[in-house]
């Protein structure tokens, strides 16, 4: 899923890191009008990436109850109800846990996703009717997620390493100050040829991504909102909007009961702990 | 055989497992002071079935249609700590067979989790269902369980076992032990069932080959691991075999062809298993293998075998610019025991193809074929599922045997083709 979490700016510029250092530069530059030698778009795109991830960081594991609308053009509605568990891996891949609620029949499936920086995410799922734990291709990024406008690597969590990044511009996104920044996939199973996002320059939060297809077509927009603050840190959107252009189809994403520092750990988010995840 | 008060025994002891398990729970959460179960659920599904077979049987009382009703509630409780006790019971009614009709405690067991350091363990103690293995067309290393024969002939589904199960796992895999200390007898077609041998099954005549009859102790156990690309099971089963050797009741079927019945027999015996996946891109590369001791061939005589189902599935994303998936199966299997083989399985191809539609309704369909390398047997099989709303999906399944041999081991169901409609209520 598009990185939710995202760290309240705190007392900045402690970060040792050279690109990081660069983007409290950056922050400090914005605020004057005599801006320094900028960096290139390449190297300021990553450090909003960056930035975005390392005020996400530090969560340790977040418990959550989604719900999806799905919507036809016509209007039609369906909806499913699943529960998400993450586990942050420090300067890893996250590990994430999908149970499904609703449709009933689909009731007590579960996919394990551990997420890497490197190499594919390994995915596995629970089938409850068979007590089966099968391990499956994760080359399916852009397929649907059950059946809404949010594919695989929509909702999974992206790493940074994933992708080059390409700062664009500055601009408003409703009351705040938004940089866009364009994210391309490095990998060919992506179904798409490149992304566009919106951050808000001040808490780094994602607003708005746009997903374009491999022939460079707009074919979705995602839309961010109702974010809501977790201990005191970490920004957390309530709803997320995936509207698909080409169909018309969309699919809302409601957050709610957003737990962090939940009572979870390793042994959750294994094969052992998927046979039991209900 | 002793078969009924068994069974009476076999469900008190359920009954025991179940107080037992509420009574832990409500130990472990009296002495916190706090409710006596922290979270509980209850759910499952009622279906209806029909099942038709078009063309006339090949043995005149057999049945040509049958109407099934099917139950399976499940109850879940789980106290703060964490500990939990499974519910989960069957129940089928057909119109047709009463071989079919049948209830049976899927699971019932408390499952305790704990940690030791790094190092995990995990303790279901009860009635469970466990599954090994990777392949598609055949479940050939999975063996904990008995297979609920008349359920399905693909010999997927699964009676409940009663076991204590430890896991323990780590950053270096998990091995899990098993200690099952009753067997189950397999479940097969009545007098009027399709699907079925030429003589019926009579399980009040089973014979075990242990003195301990059903209450001999079989222990199994598996290790699995998870690196990179693969995904590798390596398992062990000692005691009582879950596939039986049906020979003919003697001296019955000597006097009176006319009331020949099949005796199911149990060895004992011991099977070495291997599973393994390789994940690669859109790639699943799978083989299962076993060897096992002590079990008879179709000859009735003991014969060590080795059998192995080897393929993979390659799966096309989101084809001709639809959500469609499109993923083509084939598998081979083959038993070392050639036409001595207790099963279809002596040298079988399976070919296979999944469209996965993604919508709505999770449309899926899968249509395959499984032929007979030496007798050219073949049998189609078709699966066909989708939602019709939140709660109600419609699943049909159409099976047909084509060219079935004389010396095939499927050969007593060549004229039972059928075409199976099923509406499922999940709450």
């Amino acid at each position: 899923m598009e990185r939710v979490i995202t760290q309240k700016h705190r007392g900045r510029c402690s970060l040792t890191l050279l690109t990081l250092f660069a983007a409290c530069m950056n922050f400090l530059a914005a605020g004057s009008p005599a801006v320094a030698q900028d960096p290139s778009p390449e190297a300021r795109g990553l450090e909003i990436a960056l930035e975005a991830r390392k005020r996400g960081e530090g969560f340790g594991n977040l418990v959550s109850q989604l719900t999806m609308v799905l919507r036809t053009a016509k209007g039609q509605e369906s909806t499913r109800q699943m529960r998400l568990k993450t586990l942050e891996v420090a300067n890893a891949g996250d590990k994430t846990l999908f149970v499904f609620d609703q449709p009933r029949d689909v009731s007590g499936t579960a996919f394990l996703v551990h997420s890497h920086r490197d190499k594919p995410d390994d995915l596995w799922i629970f089938l409850p009717a068979l007590n089966r734990v099968k391990r499956i291709s994760s080359a399916n990024q852009s397929g649907s997620f059950m059946g809404s406008e949010f594919a695989y690597e929509d909702i999974t969590t992206q790493e940074i390493e994933k992708f080059t990044h390409k700062y664009l511009r500055d601009e408003p996104c409703g009351d705040l100050a938004c940089t866009v920044s364009e994210r391309t996939p490095v990998g060919e199973d992506s179904g798409y040829s490149r992304q566009l996002v919106w951050h808000d320059k001040k808490e780094y939060r994602p607003w708005r991504v746009e997903y374009y297809d491999r022939r460079n077509e707009l074919l979705k927009t995602l839309t961010l909102t109702d974010y809501e603050l977790h201990l005191d840190r970490y920004w957390y959107a309530g709803e997320q909007t995936m509207v698909n252009h080409l169909t018309g189809k969309s699919t809302l994403l409601k957050s709610s009961e957003v737990q962090l520092q939940a009572d979870l750990n390793e042994r959750d988010f294994t094969r052992t702990g998927l046979r039991r995840a209900r | 055989m002793a078969h009924r008060p068994v069974l009476r025994r076999a469900k008190l002891a359920v009954t025991g497992i179940a107080a037992l398990g509420i009574t832990t729970l409500g130990i472990t959460s009296g002495a916190s002071g706090e409710s006596l179960i922290d979270s509980h659920e209850f759910s499952g599904s009622v279906t209806v079935e029909n099942r038709w077979f078009p063309k006339t049987a090949a043995i005149p009382e057999q049945k040509d249609f049958g109407v099934s009703l099917v139950a399976a509630p499940e109850l879940y409780l789980e106290s703060a700590d964490g500990t939990s006790l499974t519910l989960e019971g069957f129940y089928r009614y057909d119109s047709s067979d009463s071989g079919r009709n049948h209830a049976d405690l899927r699971k019932a067991y408390l499952l305790f989790v704990g940690q030791i350091e790094d190092q995990e363990w995990e303790l279901r103690l009860g009635v469970d269902r466990v599954f090994w293995g990777v392949a598609e067309s055949r479940h050939l290393v999975d063996i904990v369980n008995q297979t609920d024969l008349v359920e399905n002939p693909s010999e997927e589904v699964k009676l409940g076992q009663p076991m204590a199960h430890l896991t323990l796992s780590g950053d270096w895999g998990a091995a899990e032990l098993f200690a099952l200390p009753y067997h189950r007898l397999r479940t097969f077609p009545g007098r009027h069932g399709r699907l079925r041998s030429a003589f019926v099954v009579d399980n009040d005549r089973v014979m075990y080959e242990s003195g301990a009859e059903e209450w001999h102790f079989d222990v199994a156990a598996r290790y699995s691991h998870s690196v990179g690309l693969f995904d590798v099971g390596l398992s062990v089963f000692d005691g009582t075999s879950r596939e039986p050797n049906l020979q003919p009741a003697f001296p019955l079927c000597a006097l009176d062809p006319g009331a020949c019945v099949l005796v199911p027999l149990y060895e004992q015996i011991r099977q070495y298993g291997l599973d393994a996946q390789m994940t690669y891109e859109a790639w699943l590369l799978k083989l299962e293998a076993i060897r096992r001791m002590g079990a008879r061939n179709a000859l009735a005589e003991e014969e060590d075998y080795t059998a192995f189902v080897a393929g993979g599935e390659y799966t096309f994303y989101s084809v001709f610019d639809t959500d469609i998936d499109l993923g083509f199966l084939a598998e081979w299997n083959r038993d070392s025991r050639q036409m001595r083989a207790t099963n279809i399985f002596q040298n079988d191809i399976f070919a296979a193809v999944r469209l996965a539609f993604n919508d709505f309704a999770s449309t899926d369909l899968l249509v395959g074929i499984l032929e007979d390398v030496d007798t050219r047997s073949r049998s189609f099989n078709a699966q066909f599922n989708r939602r019709l709303s939140d709660s109600l999906t419609l699943n049909v399944e159409a099976t047909f045997f084509h060219n079935i041999a004389a010396d095939d081991a499927a050969y007593s169901t060549r004229r039972d083709n059928f075409i199976n409609i099923g509406l499922t209520y999940s709450f």
